[in-house]
């Protein structure tokens, strides 16, 4: 990498399935959260970035117009990025690239989705022209691929439920979460309805209203606050065309090519042993052992087995989504974020009562038919290349 | 900073309406016009990023079926902004700075004549609680604007029939406009008003079209391109969102992002030949210039948005055409400039020049 960066604010707002607040106000939260963190005015920040799902979401047609004054962007530079699910994750990716290209010292980088001003699988169940208007929404699309990877693995189909109470369980310690169930069971889970076959509704994302936030800032820049930064030590994006003949949707190329990237520019040549905790894009339970294969922190067809041994919970070796995940709620336009976001607040030791013990941790987000994929490393220590 | 030049250019004819193509099937020939005439093949491109709005398709993730027409495998490097692709060239180049890769592919694509009721689609890209359900209409807003630069003393509808005359008949030389021809200024005085003072002929026409440009750094501009267009400085900038607290007859952002291009660059408006301007309206030339400071260059020779405004692509044609005619040796340097939003809340400005 050309030039050090690293994380010096995060904030978030509180997530739920409705916030009684403004787009603008819910948008501010998060941003005076991450500015009072990064312990800087709005005079300091070079460049804005805006992080956002389908404007068709919610409604507002784009967003970094009418959010231009609560994000404290009038007079900078504004870039709205979409990329599908994985946005918040591009988004802080271009924020850390204009820091690294020298165009910018310190770049603020904010996300959200008011989803309960809109219908969002009614947004996501559009009428293409092959497609069957089935109203079937976002799950609808992934019940197959993870039908699928059962298939391959041989995985006993009690290892969603687990990962479901475990993420649950996780965000019990996340005061921002939308979702608290501190007395879910596998039990419960297993009983609950069945939405998009193996897909049971507490092995589902909800849909939440909340927003994120983070500030971006060069080598220069970090380490002059009481707080630590979380240094990047490697970023990457890869796209893949989502539907053609022979295409494998349960573990995409540009998935395995987005980790490797950013490994490599971490030095990381074994991820399983040098990362310490993940923040994955995980809005149905079995997307853990499916992505844990996919970036390579898991041998491909045995991640499940690290979910029956209980090494992916909050105590385990690997721990993933300590924060409660996308399980435990999902602003679509800002889930991508909260995952990067999180995983710098573990290297920070900031994470509150969700603080597990890590030095590296990833930050992972995906989009799209699963043809969307960003993903970073961030340290609690410097990269040593410069 | 690294050395970053528009070495091709290629864009679909402005249309009012293209009901026989879909959205990869208008970019696609425009792709392969452009990354044809660059002279390299699709995976010599480093890095792809596109410019386009789900509003307008009615859709969402409308940009996935643009990508189609890009492809993705094996996979690439690719982002994305939901608004004018004149934002996606400035992310491209800031890519390149990077030096992870020297050749980056931008494409802006939209369709404006898809929604039913454009009066619908404009006002929700106003605050949705105190402004949007006001419900003004497309060209409401453009108007209070124009009505205040007249009141200011900036234009008249004359001068605004002036700009349009002018535009049209520089359209007449360009074969992918949507609008052209020799019209004079009182015939375009007798119209009726569609947004008073604005008439019809100062609306810039909403079409579909496709723009790509082929941007590359250093050694690779310079092998790929035998002028290129070298992007000497570019910035953008934002405006307050709120019309009521903006004084509509100026452009501040606009002010402040030729400001940092030209420190940028080295050089200035004052020494431009042309410029692109991405008025949406016949009023806003005179609010541009002013703010940009432009003195002497010719303005929108292609004929400009007034002469066809594809949504979402017209900004990035701005930036290719002020690039061609580097290329082509009309110009030694020369300003493109998009905008977006309402009554040019969020401009940026983008100077190119020539090897001299």
């Amino acid at each position: 990498m050309s030039r050090r960066v690293a994380v010096t604010g995060v904030g978030q707002s509180k997530q739920a399935k409705r916030r009684e607040v403004s787009i603008g106000a819910m948008v501010r939260e998060a941003v005076t959260a991450a500015m009072a963190d990064a312990e800087l005015t709005f005079a300091d920040i070079d460049a804005v970035v805006l992080s956002k799902t389908p404007d068709l979401f919610d409604g507002v047609m784009n967003p970094e117009l009418y959010l231009a004054d609560a994000m404290g962007a009038v007079g900078l530079p504004v870039t709205r990025v979409f990329t599908g699910g994985s946005v918040g994750g591009h988004a802080a990716i271009f924020g850390a690239h204009l820091v690294q290209a020298g165009l910018a010292e310190r770049v603020l980088v904010v996300a959200y989705s008011k989803e309960s001003e809109g219908n969002f699988t009614w947004a996501l169940s559009r009428g293409l022209p092959f497609s069957a208007p089935l109203g079937a929404g976002a799950g609808g699309h992934f019940a197959p691929v993870i039908r699928e990877y059962i298939r391959r693995s041989g995985a006993p189909e009690h290892i969603g439920w687990q990962v479901a109470v475990n993420h649950r369980l996780n965000a019990v310690r996340n005061p921002y979460a939308h979702v608290h169930r501190p007395d879910i069971t596998v039990e419960e889970v297993r009983d609950s309805r069945m939405l998009w076959d193996p897909i049971r509704y507490l092995e589902s994302c909800p849909s939440s209203d909340g927003s994120c936030a983070i500030v971006v800032t060069g080598e220069e820049h970090a380490g002059h606050t009481p707080r630590p930064p979380a240094w990047i030590h490697g970023m990457a994006w890869r796209t893949e065309t989502g539907h053609f003949a022979g295409r494998d949707e349960v573990n995409p190329v540009a998935g395995q090519q987005c980790a490797a990237d950013a490994y490599r520019q971490a030095g990381i040549d074994d991820p399983a042993a040098q990362v310490d905790v993940a923040e994955l894009y995980i809005p149905y339970s079995w997307y853990e052992p499916i992505w844990l294969e996919n970036i390579g922190l898991a041998e491909v067809g045995g991640s499940w087995k690290l979910v029956e041994d209980g090494r992916t919970m909050f105590d385990g070796a690997l721990p993933v989504n300590p924060s409660g995940g996308v399980l435990s709620g999902n602003p679509t336009g800002a889930t991508g974020l909260l995952r990067f976001a999180e995983a710098a607040l573990q290297v920070r030791g900031l994470a509150g009562e969700h603080q597990v013990d890590a030095r590296r941790a990833i930050g992972h987000a995906m989009g799209g038919a699963s043809q969307f994929h960003a993903l970073w490393v961030v340290g609690s220590e410097k990269p040593e290349a410069a | 900073m690294r050395d970053v030049a528009v070495v091709s250019f290629a864009q679909s004819p402005c249309q009012a309406a293209n009901r026989r193509d879909d959205m990869a099937d208008i970019l696609l020939p425009v792709i392969r016009e452009a990354v044809y005439a660059a002279g390299i093949g699709r995976d010599d491109v480093d890095f792809v990023v596109s410019g386009s709005h789900d509003f307008y398709e009615g859709r969402t993730f409308s940009y996935i079926e643009s990508l189609d027409a890009v492809g993705a495998w094996p996979p690439i490097s690719e982002s994305h902004v939901e608004s004018d692709a004149a934002w996606a060239l400035a992310e491209a180049w800031s890519w390149l700075q990077l030096g992870e890769g020297d050749i980056a592919l931008v494409y802006g694509i939209g369709r404006g004549s898809l929604p039913a009721d454009l009066d619908q689609v404009v006002p929700a890209q106003l605050d949705p609680y105190f402004l949007a359900p006001l419900a003004p209409h497309r060209d409401a807003i453009a108007g209070l604007q124009a009505h205040a630069a007249i009141e200011a003393g900036l234009t008249s509808e004359q001068g605004m029939a002036e700009v349009v005359v002018r535009c049209l008949d520089a359209a007449t030389g360009n074969p992918l406009a949507q609008r052209s021809g020799q019209v004079d200024v009182a015939q375009l005085l007798d119209a009726p008003y569609v947004s008073s003072p604005l008439r019809e002929h100062d609306v810039a026409p909403i079409g579909d079209a496709a723009a790509v440009v082929v941007l590359a750094a250093d050694d690779a501009a310079r092998r790929l391109a035998e002028r290129p267009a070298w992007v000497r400085g570019l910035d953008h900038r934002m405006d307050t969102h709120y019309p009521g607290v903006r004084d509509l007859t100026t452009s501040p952002s606009t002010r402040r992002a030729i400001g940092r291009a030209a420190e940028l660059a080295g050089f200035t408006t004052s020494d431009v030949d042309i410029a692109e301007l991405h008025t949406e309206y016949s009023h806003q030339e005179a609010i541009l210039t002013n703010a940009l400071e432009l003195n002497g260059a010719v303005v929108n020779p292609s004929g400009g948005p007034l002469a066809g405004r594809p949504v979402t692509a017209t900004g990035l044609i701005r930036i290719g055409e002020a690039a061609r005619q580097i290329r082509d040796g009309n110009a030694d340097r020369a300003l493109a400039h998009a905008t977006s939003g309402q009554a040019l809340q969020q401009n940026l400005v983008c100077l190119l020049e020539g090897d001299g």
